[in-house]
């Protein structure tokens, strides 16, 4: 008989928690939800994918040229004196609305201190928040690797749902 | 006294956590870390931040508007 001597197994890390985002909006306003939410998880442990797809994959541009409508966006109410101001959808047809609206946003993320789409996005790259840029959409509005910030790597549905199976949580936003 | 202080006033969220965490990554660990804040969201945001992490919260107090939260680094 042979007696083995069994080696202890060390207990394996405890993996780390997953967030997934599928980023599918590019204005000014819809921008923030997902990077504040990758850059935070990425800071609380998390490994965080990004699947920029459809108008999101914009977000990855070295120049970002972000703006906002008011139109069709009756929820959107500006702090004026006080009160808060809605704009009727008409006005948006008004050449320089959508420029003021977006100015006006600007300034105010500016005063209460809201960092800027381009800070939390270099905090996000920082924090090694893992970024995939939609293939397809690439082709589709004709975008190049090269017009892109460094650090997307393309990739398709399959790639993303890949991620998604392993993932703790998966947003769509 | 804690060992650093990180000033994170007329920051709003999540910009408090983001700093806290860079800073807290310079330190040794045990050390603490003092943060400043006007947000009033950090009060919460810190407790979740501490309770998923693992760095403790060894203070978490208000003096006017100013939040002020002691941080200590996880071993």
């Amino acid at each position: 008989m042979v007696a083995a001597t069994i080696e202890p197994v060390p207990a394996p890390e405890p993996k780390a928690k997953s967030m997934s985002i599928i980023v599918t909006k590019g204005t000014l306003d819809w921008a923030y939800p997902p990077f504040i939410l990758s850059t935070t998880a990425a800071a609380m442990g998390l490994d965080v994918t990004m699947f920029f797809t459809f108008y999101g994959l914009p977000l990855l541009l070295k120049n970002l040229d972000l703006h906002l409508s008011p139109l069709g966006n009756p929820a959107m109410k500006m702090p004026l004196g006080g009160m808060h101001m809605g704009m009727p959808n008409f006005a948006s047809v008004i050449p320089g609305i959508d420029a003021a609206a977006t100015t006006m946003m600007k300034n105010m993320m500016k005063k209460k201190g809201v960092a800027s789409i381009q800070d939390l996005r270099s905090l996000a790259i920082e924090s090694g928040v893992r970024m995939i840029a939609c293939q397809m959409t690439m082709d589709l509005f004709e975008y190049s690797l090269k017009d892109m910030i460094e650090g997307p790597e393309l990739g398709g549905a399959a790639t993303y749902i890949e991620v998604a199976t392993q993932s703790d949580i998966n947003l769509f936003i | 006294m804690a060992d650093q202080t990180l000033d994170a006033k007329g920051l709003n969220c999540p910009l408090p956590i983001l700093r806290a965490k860079k800073a807290l990554q310079s330190l040794k660990p045990g050390s603490t870390l003092e943060v400043l804040a006007t947000d009033p969201g950090a009060v919460k945001d810190f407790e979740a931040f501490c309770r998923t992490t693992g760095h403790e919260l060894v203070e978490s107090s208000t003096e006017g508007k100013i939040y002020r939260f002691i941080l200590r680094r996880k071993a």
